[in-house]
């Protein structure tokens, strides 16, 4: 039954990453609409403006959890690729724990790096 | 032109894949000129070139009609039944035949069924329930309504042709892979009212090389002699298990066993079932 736990959060961090990176590309490539209805920013790639949304607790936290959707759902696919290429249970141990570790690593120094731009004081000139 | 040779039929070329283990180093390509009159189907072309050309030629054949499954072959690049193909309806005069692809060549168009056959009994496709004592000395008859029979009808109609797993990408890659053939049986199984084995069944096919590993390419569902749709089968199954751990499905339980009939009046016009022989 492991395999199906595994699966079934594969299609809930598909969900999470449709919501999620539906919202990133709607700040990123549709500010002129956002604008309009006045919820965008002026540059949205402007170093000030990304480092002013990275000093909200909201986007502080779509980060992280994007971060970990996009993480798993794309290791968990590229085990899956790597899976059907007939290899023995040896290598398919290794390429578990080559991901989770990796995955985990990404994960920990991607979230650290979120909590610490939220933390920061000082904005960038 | 004479009266007989207008009526004189067209003739096809054959190109058929040969193997004879032991004799050929690799597989090789052999032609054969066959004469094609209207209707000829490509399982005809090859009994012809086996009666009058090359009788070492060999196949799997039974029924002729579509119902056995025992003649799928790769006939013009695609998995078919040589049966139920006719030559006249591939319109090329040349046929190129080749055994099923994902299995290993026991000789000429003769492919070796037996892991197809394994992966097939390693989902138990059979009904499964846990009152034993009923199954061993049955009572009666489980019920089961049309509506329920309908969830399921269509995947009972496999043949055990093999074509399914011939075309299924994921197969080519992965031999482990249970593929569409067992899945859909699982299925078959699962949505059957009367069973109640669908835990028994899960750790075979929700395993490393279970359902989770369909890419849903639907090829299996484009080769199927039969019109089933194995792909969609695996979808079900897939929102089965998504469903359950949501915490969204019952348990299984079979069905009651059916009421006895009453008041039952033979028709007049049907004859009587003969009595039993055995």
């Amino acid at each position: 039954m492991r395999e199906s736990t595994l699966w079934f959060w594969h299609i809930i961090a598909g969900a999470v990453i449709l919501v999620f990176l539906g919202l990133h590309m709607a700040i990123m490539h549709l500010d002129d609409i956002l604008a309009l209805l006045g919820t965008g920013y002026a540059n949205t790639v402007s170093a000030a403006t990304v480092f002013a949304r990275s000093q909200q607790t909201f986007f502080m936290v779509t980060y992280i959890v994007l971060l970990g959707a996009a993480l798993y759902h794309g290791l968990y696919g590229c085990r899956t690729i790597l899976f059907e290429l007939n290899i023995g249970k040896g290598l398919q141990k290794l390429i578990n724990w080559v991901f989770t570790l990796a995955g985990v690593g990404l994960f920990v120094y991607g979230t650290y790096v979120a909590i610490y731009l939220y933390k920061m004081k000082e904005v960038l000139p | 032109m004479s009266e007989s040779h207008a009526n004189a039929p067209q003739k096809v070329i054959f190109e058929v894949l040969r193997y004879i283990p032991g004799v050929d180093a690799k597989p090789r390509m052999q032609s054969y000129e066959v004469p094609a009159p209207k209707g000829l189907t490509v399982l005809d072309g090859l009994l012809w070139i086996k009666e009058n050309l090359d009788p070492t030629l060999s196949w799997r054949s039974s029924c002729r009609m579509g119902v056995c499954g025992s003649c799928a072959m790769f006939i013009n690049g695609l998995p078919r039944l040589a049966c139920a193909n006719q030559v006249a309806h591939l319109h090329s005069d040349k046929i190129i035949i080749k055994p099923l692809p994902n299995y290993a060549i026991i000789r000429d168009l003769v492919p070796d069924l037996e892991p197809f056959f394994a992966k097939h009994a390693a989902i138990k496709p059979f009904l499964i329930r846990k009152n034993i004592e009923e199954l061993d000395n049955p009572t009666g008859e489980f019920f089961q309504s049309k509506e329920e029979l309908v969830n399921y009808i269509q995947f009972a109609y496999c043949i055990k042709c093999g074509a399914c797993l011939s075309a299924c990408p994921t197969v080519a890659t992965d031999d482990a892979y249970l593929g569409p053939q067992a899945l859909a049986q699982a299925w078959r199984y699962i949505a059957d009212a009367r069973d109640e084995g669908a835990a028994e069944r899960e750790e075979e096919i929700f395993s490393a090389h279970g359902a989770f590993r369909c890419h849903f390419a639907g090829a299996c569902s484009e080769v199927c002699p039969k019109g089933v749709d194995p792909a969609f089968a695996i979808q079900l199954m897939k929102q089965f298990m998504f469903k359950k751990k949501l915490g969204g499905c019952k348990e299984q339980h079979g069905s009651e066993l059916a009421p006895p009939v009453e008041n039952w009046v033979p028709k007049k016009e049907y004859p009587k079932a003969p009595e039993h022989s055995l």
